[in-house]
């Protein structure tokens, strides 16, 4: 198998399935309970906390776990939003965000927010510039994400930051770092952010499980209420296997991030040379910004077809547009593509765990593909 | 103990063999619930007797008896002795919500054991009584009455019902034979095959797949699709037949503009050679006439060409929105309208011809080894025996 769809998901790294499964058969007391397995699920918890805190560069305590990239997406945007409606009612989000940021906004909008979404110019990027005009005396958050999960720009949220910061000393930054999570170092506190989402399954932890890191002092109205766990913030019993597993994938990922980074550089290099001596006619997407996400486009191979046919080679990518009578890809379409090129897009992504011979079972499928499909 | 009392429809005007048509009507009724729960299947006079052990599970079969074809009018009954008492008694708790919820009743009873010492008159005028006196919310109505409640006095118990509901109607599966059903995956072909089953056809699904450019689930979508379907029409085979290469030589042999048309006559022959193998005695499609450049009378002349067996288009003078309405009753819509591509539409021309002429059509298809295509397609289906896989699950 050839799996390169890794910003949909990853496998679970062994060692991070086994640390679910033995919290699921063996440590499998709850955390609130008072004897002596609960006493050591509440251990667990902790040193797991710690664990993921030290991956994104914060403190323990500003780690709340949530059931992944969307909760905690949801958390922060709601939360901050409510919390500072008396303040003002604008927000700064871009059009290229994740859809739980862009519908959150919308619900927002629909309360009576005003939502401003910041379009990105023709490599997916938004200006600093651009930010900076948006800003508004009435201005209370900014949701950002930290890379692109189509085109994998890296956004300049340190600038914007710095300019919130300034402008609207009382706004407050969201960062959706689900793309970004090892691929670029996290610092939230040089960011002048407050809230940040990361999700496991990205990295080789399960699905489920995602936390939101928000900064000392930023009381939020939590979005799920109940037995008070996560100090009030998100009640429910801790979802303790995906939480160690996480923890487990985040030491992992986090002691290898230099080699996992330079390894990944050199896979998206190769691949770019063998698009180059194979393809050429290929249109890349994707221009400057993380390497483990590539965008090409191959003109009149539409991308679900050609998905279809990687398939049958056990090569796994995305289209770039999620079918043609559904939906096209709002990013694609905002960094203003054609719709021949939006059809026919397809995203690569890697995982630290790829290797050149994943690149050339695809480069052999996309070649197939275009035999069958170009004319 | 609950009955529900199934009452035949067009069944009872056929002439000598009314007895086949019983016996596949209960047939059908057994096989269907078999699987929900124990039941007892009989039928004495013209009614069919479903004896449920398990109270709790009358709804359950309820549900399964509403969608069998053959029934005309269903009627839960609550069973008890024959004595006016029981039968009282039994009324006021198996319809204490009819009677709770109505102002104005009466009581209706047929009497089949004449053996019983009071006429039929006698019993409603005497329980009608009993319950005027005791319920001061409830006022006699002969005429236009809110509930009526009804009393059967058979050989051997006595039933209380609160009058029939419409069954499904049409004729029990199978008494007119079998057919072949094109199942494209659209919300029209499944309307289709529940038209025909509901006039007596067993069906045999026939669904082409044009892998990879049409993707698993499009296929995934008719095995649910035919699924959905199968309370109504009874298990249907499916038989999924590769089409990919045969849409590939088309584009790459025949002009755009009659590509679907020849497509078309592809599945049709296809279609036919697969019915005759499966003893289908005619085929069934969802065209209906003018909805798109296909089903225009000149392609549909084209298409239905290579065919002598009969083939039913039973929405062919139908409206969507009718279309529709059939497809939300019996719950393909949502289904259909998922949007994964299914073959018609991946090679569908720009500008397709609507007016066909059969010569045109067969010079370019000399350009095509249709005998062999076909051949290599009937010879890798794939049959696929829906309704089966939820119950291994």
């Amino acid at each position: 198998m050839h799996y390169l769809d890794n910003a949909a998901t990853t496998r679970v790294l062994p060692e991070a399935a086994q640390a679910a499964l033995t919290v699921m058969t063996e440590g499998f007391g709850n955390p609130s309970s008072q004897h002596r397995l609960g006493i050591q699920a509440g251990k667990l918890l902790k040193q797991s906390r710690e664990a993921i805190a030290a991956a994104l560069g914060v403190q323990a305590g500003e780690i709340t776990f949530t059931s992944g990239g969307t909760e905690a997406i949801n958390t922060a945007i709601f939360g901050a939003a409510y919390k500072n409606r008396h303040i003002g009612r604008h927000i700064i989000i871009t059009a290229i965000e994740h859809a739980a940021v862009r519908n959150a906004a919308a619900r927002l909008q629909a309360e009576g927010f005003t939502v401003t979404a910041l379009q990105p110019d023709a490599n997916g990027q938004i200006s600093v510039d651009t930010f900076a005009d948006a800003l508004r005396n009435d201005t209370v958050l900014a949701s950002i994400m930290l890379v692109n999960n189509e085109v994998g720009t890296i956004l300049p949220v340190e600038e914007m930051g710095r300019l919130l910061h300034s402008r609207c000393p009382k706004a407050l930054f969201h960062i959706d770092a689900v793309q970004g999570l090892f691929r670029v170092p996290l610092t939230p506190q040089k960011w002048n952010c407050q809230l940040m989402s990361v999700s496991g399954h990205k990295i080789g932890a399960p699905k489920g499980i995602g936390a939101l890191y928000m900064q000392k002092g930023t009381n939020l109205r939590p979005y799920i209420v109940g037995g008070g766990q996560e100090n009030g913030m998100r009640s429910g019993t801790e979802p303790l296997p995906g939480i160690a597993a996480f923890a487990k994938a985040c030491r992992i990922r986090s002691n290898a991030m230099h080699a996992d980074n330079q390894h990944i550089a050199a896979l998206h290099q190769y691949l770019q040379q063998q698009i180059t001596a194979e393809l050429p006619w290929a249109e890349w997407n994707s221009a400057e910004g993380v390497p483990h996400i590539a965008n090409l486009s191959f003109p009149g191979c539409k991308s679900e077809v050609m998905l279809r046919v990687l398939e049958g080679d056990e090569v796994y990518v995305s289209a770039g547009s999620a079918c043609s009578r559904g939906k096209e890809s709002p990013v694609l379409k905002a960094i203003g593509l054609g719709k021949e090129r939006i059809d026919s897009a397809l995203r690569i992504s890697f995982a630290p765990w790829n290797t050149k011979e994943d690149i050339d079972a695809l480069i052999a499928g996309l070649k197939k593909g275009a035999a069958m499909l170009r004319r | 103990m609950e009955v529900l009392l199934l009452k035949c429809g067009e069944i009872v005007l056929k002439g000598l063999n009314r007895k086949a048509f019983e016996d596949r009507l209960l047939g059908n009724i057994k096989r269907r619930l078999k699987h929900v729960t124990p039941c007892e299947v009989a039928m004495r006079q013209s009614i069919i007797y479903v004896w449920v052990e398990d109270d709790s599970k009358t709804d359950a079969v309820l549900d399964v008896v509403r969608k069998i074809f053959g029934i005309a009018s269903i009627c839960r009954a609550a069973v008890c002795e024959k004595t006016l008492e029981a039968m009282q008694q039994t009324a006021e708790t198996a319809l204490a919500g009819h009677i709770a919820g109505a102002k104005t009743f009466k009581v209706e009873t047929k009497r089949g054991d004449k053996r019983f010492p009071m006429t039929s008159i006698e019993v409603s005028q005497h329980i009608g009584g009993e319950i005027n006196h005791k319920y001061a919310h409830l006022k006699p109505d002969m005429h236009t009455p809110d509930l009526t409640i009804h009393f059967e006095i058979r050989d051997e118990h006595a039933f209380v019902h609160a009058g029939p509901e419409p069954g499904a109607g049409g004729m029990p599966v199978g008494t007119n034979g079998r057919a072949a059903l094109l199942l494209s995956g659209g919300i029209d072909s499944p309307v289709a095959g529940y038209m025909m089953a509901k006039r007596g056809l067993e069906l045999v699904g026939i669904h082409f797949f044009s892998y990879p450019y049409t993707s698993e689930r499009a296929k995934e979508k008719v095995v649910e699709l035919a699924e959905i379907m199968n309370p109504y029409t009874g298990r249907m085979p499916l038989l999924v037949v590769p089409f990919t290469k045969i849409q590939e030589a088309i584009r790459d042999n025949c002009p755009q503009e009659i590509f679907t048309l020849i497509m078309r006559r592809f599945m049709m022959r296809i279609a036919q050679k697969l019915a005759e193998q499966n003893q289908c005695g005619a085929l069934i499609t969802g065209e209906s006439l003018g909805q798109v450049a296909s089903q225009t009378m000149p392609s549909m002349a084209v298409t239905g060409a290579v065919c002598s067996l009969p083939v039913f288009r039973p929405l062919i003078g139908m409206d969507k929105e009718e279309i529709v309405q059939i497809a939300r009753k019996t719950g393909t819509f949502e289904t259909s309208i998922l949007p994964y591509e299914d073959c018609c539409t991946v090679f569908t021309p720009k500008h397709p011809n609507t007016k066909p002429k059969l010569p045109k059509i067969l010079e370019a298809e000399a350009a095509l080894d249709v005998e062999n295509l076909i051949e290599e397609a009937v010879s890798n289906i794939e049959i696929i025996i829906t309704g089966k896989r939820k119950k291994d699950e």
